[in-house]
C-alpha cells in the first residue's frame, strides 16, 4: 500500500523531537483519524532555522511530518508557505484514503507559524507579501 | 534472543502469520479433497445424469459431515458464499419471515458489520427496532440484558459466539435458554469461533449459526448457516430449489468439500491444538504486558478464543505498529481508524469502554497452526522496540504516564 519512500522517512523520520522555547509552536489534530502532530519552530531573521515535530497517527501522517520537516527546514517563511499538501502527498505517492494525513504537516506549520507572528506582530507580512494562511484544502 | 532494534528488522526469515482470525492458510488436505472437482467431477449437482449425481454425492456428504460436527441434522445446514452472507440471511430471512409477528431484534454492539450493518438497514428501510444490549469491560454480555430487552415484539436475538477483535467468549448458552423459554428465534455468528471451539448447536441452544471456511483452514468464498427445523427463514436468493429452497444458486462443489474436510480435521485436532494455542497466547499476553509499559489487553483474559490475544497501546497508532511489524515480517492486525479506512474509532472498544487514541492504538495477534514458541518470542522480542520507537515520536506520550 505504501511506496518504499514512505516507509524510508516513516522508519527514520528527520527533524523528530522538540525544541526548548520555540519561537512558533502549533498542536493541531485531524478530525478525519484521531491524528495528532506538534510542531517547533526556531526562527532568526526571515529563515526558519529549525523545524522539530512528533506525531501520533499512521505512517503516512510521521512520513509526511518528516518530509515536510526536511523540506522546510532552512528555507525562508516565505518559500516555506509556498508548500503545499498536495506537493507532499505526490512526493510520498499517497493513495487516496491517506491523502488527509498529508495535510495535517502543512496544517501544524501554519498554525505554528501564527504563534510565530503572535508573539512577533512586526514579523507579519504585509498584505501583497506570501501569506501565511493555510492556501487549501484543509480538512485537518 | 536479545531485543531486536528497528533498524535490524528487515530480516530476510519468514513471513511469521499472526492473524488467523482474519483468515487462513488452506490446509493442503483440503486442496487434495477439492481438487478433483474441479476438473474430473465437475458436474452439477442439479443434474440428472451420473456426473452430477456424483457431485450431489459428494455435497451431501459434506453437508452430513458438517451437520455430525455440530450436532445437527443434514437437512439444516445451508451452503452460503461466506460468513457474511450467512449472518445476512440469517438476519433478514428471519425478519421477512416474521415480520407480521413483530419488528424488534436484540443484538450487541461488538457485533461484525455483517450483522450491524444488516440490523441498521433492517432499521432505517424496512421499520425494525433493534436494541443493543451492553457489553461490560472485557466486552462480555449479561445475558440477563438480554431477557430484560425481550418484549411482545422481539422477533430474533443474534449474539456472536466470539468476538473476532478482542477475542471474548460469550455466555452463548445462557442466552440460548433465556431465548428458548421466551420462544425466540435465537442467532448466533460463530465465524470466529468454528474450529477453534467446541459447537454443538443443541447445547448452545442456537437456532441459527454462521460458520466461514476461510477461518478454519478452507478457501475463501465459502460458508454455513445452520438454520433449526421450524426456524421462519424466508430466502433472499431466490431462484432455483438449492439448497431446500433456501439460498438459490448453482451449489459451489469443491468448496463445499473441502469446507467439510477442513471442518473435520480441524475438530479431528481439536483437543490438542487448542491447549497447544492457548499455552503460546498465554505465553504472548504475559510477555507484552511485562515487556511493555501501558500495554493492555482488550477483552477477557481467559474466556476468549484459545489462539488470540489483542492489546491497545497508550501514546501510538495501530497502523504505524502494523507497518513496523511488516517490516519485521510479522503479519497482525489492528482496529485503528486510519488502517481500517471507516475514519471512526473501533465501535467495539469504544463499548468496552476504551475510547479516543486509546482505542486507535489496538493491536490484534492471533495464531494458528503454524504458529510455534519461536514465533512468540520473535515477537515477544520486536514488538517492545517498535512501540519504544513509535512512542518517542508521539506528542502524547509525556501526558500518558507511562513508565
Amino acid at each position: 500500500m505504501y511506496k518504499e519512500i514512505v516507509i524510508e522517512h516513516f522508519m527514520n523520520p528527520r527533524n523528530v523531537g522538540v525544541i526548548e522555547n520555540p519561537d512558533g509552536y502549533a498542536q493541531v489534530e485531524s478530525s478525519v483519524c484521531g491524528d495528532m502532530m506538534e510542531i517547533y519552530l526556531r526562527i532568526e531573521g526571515e529563515r526558519i532555522a529549525d523545524i522539530k515535530f512528533r506525531t501520533f497517527g499512521c505512517a503516512a501522517a510521521i512520513a509526511s511530518s518528516s518530509l515536510a520537516s526536511e523540506i522546510i527546514k532552512g528555507k525562508t517563511i516565505a518559500e516555506a508557505t509556498q508548500l503545499t499538501d498536495a506537493q507532499i502527498a505526490e512526493e510520498l505517492g499517497l493513495p487516496e484514503p491517506k491523502l488527509h494525513c498529508s495535510v495535517l504537516a502543512m496544517s501544524a506549520l501554519h498554525a505554528a507559524l501564527e504563534d510565530y507572528y503572535k508573539r512577533h506582530p512586526e514579523a507579519r507580512p504585509q498584505s501583497g507579501e506570501a501569506p501565511a494562511a493555510p492556501a487549501q484544502g484543509e480538512h485537518a | 534472543m536479545k531485543p531486536i532494534p528497528p533498524e535490524e528488522m528487515m530480516s530476510t526469515r519468514r513471513v511469521i502469520y499472526m492473524d488467523h482470525s482474519a483468515t487462513t492458510a488452506v490446509d493442503p488436505r483440503v486442496v487434495e479433497a477439492m481438487l478433483p472437482y474441479f476438473t474430473e467431477r465437475y458436474g452439477n449437482p442439479s443434474s440428472l445424469y451420473r456426473l452430477g449425481a456424483e457431485a450431489r454425492t459428494a455435497i451431501e456428504a459434506a453437508r452430513q459431515t458438517i451437520a455430525e460436527l455440530i450436532g445437527a441434522r443434514p437437512k439444516e445446514i445451508l451452503f452460503t458464499s461466506c460468513g457474511t452472507e450467512s449472518d445476512n440471511l440469517a438476519l433478514r430471512g428471519v425478519a421477512w419471515a416474521s415480520r407480521h409477528k413483530g419488528r424488534h431484534i436484540i443484538t450487541t454492539p461488538i457485533e461484525h458489520h455483517a450483522i450491524t450493518h444488516t440490523c441498521e438497514q433492517l432499521a432505517h428501510e424496512f421499520g425494525f427496532r433493534i436494541t443493543y444490549v451492553p457489553v461490560d469491560g472485557d466486552g462480555l454480555v449479561d445475558p440477563e440484558d438480554v431477557a430484560r430487552a425481550i418484549t411482545e415484539e422481539t422477533i430474533l436475538i443474534s449474539v456472536m459466539y466470539a468476538n473476532n477483535e478482542v477475542g471474548t467468549i460469550e455466555p452463548i448458552a445462557e442466552i440460548g435458554r433465556i431465548a428458548r423459554e421466551r420462544g425466540i428465534p435465537f442467532h448466533t455468528d460463530a465465524v470466529q469461533a468454528g474450529g477453534q471451539l467446541p459447537i454443538n448447536v443443541d447445547a448452545l441452544g442456537v437456532d441459527l449459526l454462521s460458520l466461514s471456511g476461510h477461518k478454519f483452514y478452507a478457501p475463501k468464498g465459502v460458508g454455513v448457516l445452520y438454520v433449526r427445523e421450524g426456524t421462519p427463514l424466508l430466502p433472499t436468493q431466490t431462484g432455483g430449489g438449492q439448497e431446500f429452497h433456501r439460498r438459490a444458486g448453482t451449489e459451489n462443489v469443491p468448496y463445499i468439500v473441502g469446507m467439510a474436510k477442513a471442518l473435520e480435521l480441524a475438530y479431528a485436532s481439536l483437543s490438542e491444538e487448542a491447549p497447544r494455542l492457548q499455552r503460546l497466547r498465554d505465553r504472548l499476553i504475559e510477555g507484552i504486558l511485562e515487556r511493555i509499559p501501558g500495554a493492555r489487553l482488550t477483552g477477557h483474559r481467559t474466556q476468549r478464543l484459545p489462539g488470540h490475544a489483542s492489546f491497545v497501546f497508550g501514546g501510538v497508532d495501530g497502523e504505524a505498529i502494523l507497518v513496523y511489524l511488516d517490516r519485521a515480517n510479522v503479519a497482525a492486525s489492528t482496529g485503528s481508524a486510519c488502517a481500517s479506512g471507516e475514519g471512526t474509532p473501533s465501535p467495539v472498544l469504544e463499548a468496552m469502554g476504551i475510547t479516543g487514541r486509546q482505542a486507535l492504538g489496538s493491536l490484534r495477534l492471533s495464531l494458528g497452526r503454524e504458529n510455534t514458541e519461536e514465533d512468540v518470542e520473535y515477537v515477544l522480542n520486536v514488538l517492545p522496540p517498535i512501540i519504544e520507537k513509535l512512542r518517542e515520536f508521539s506528542p502524547l506520550c509525556p501526558d500518558m504516564a507511562l513508565r
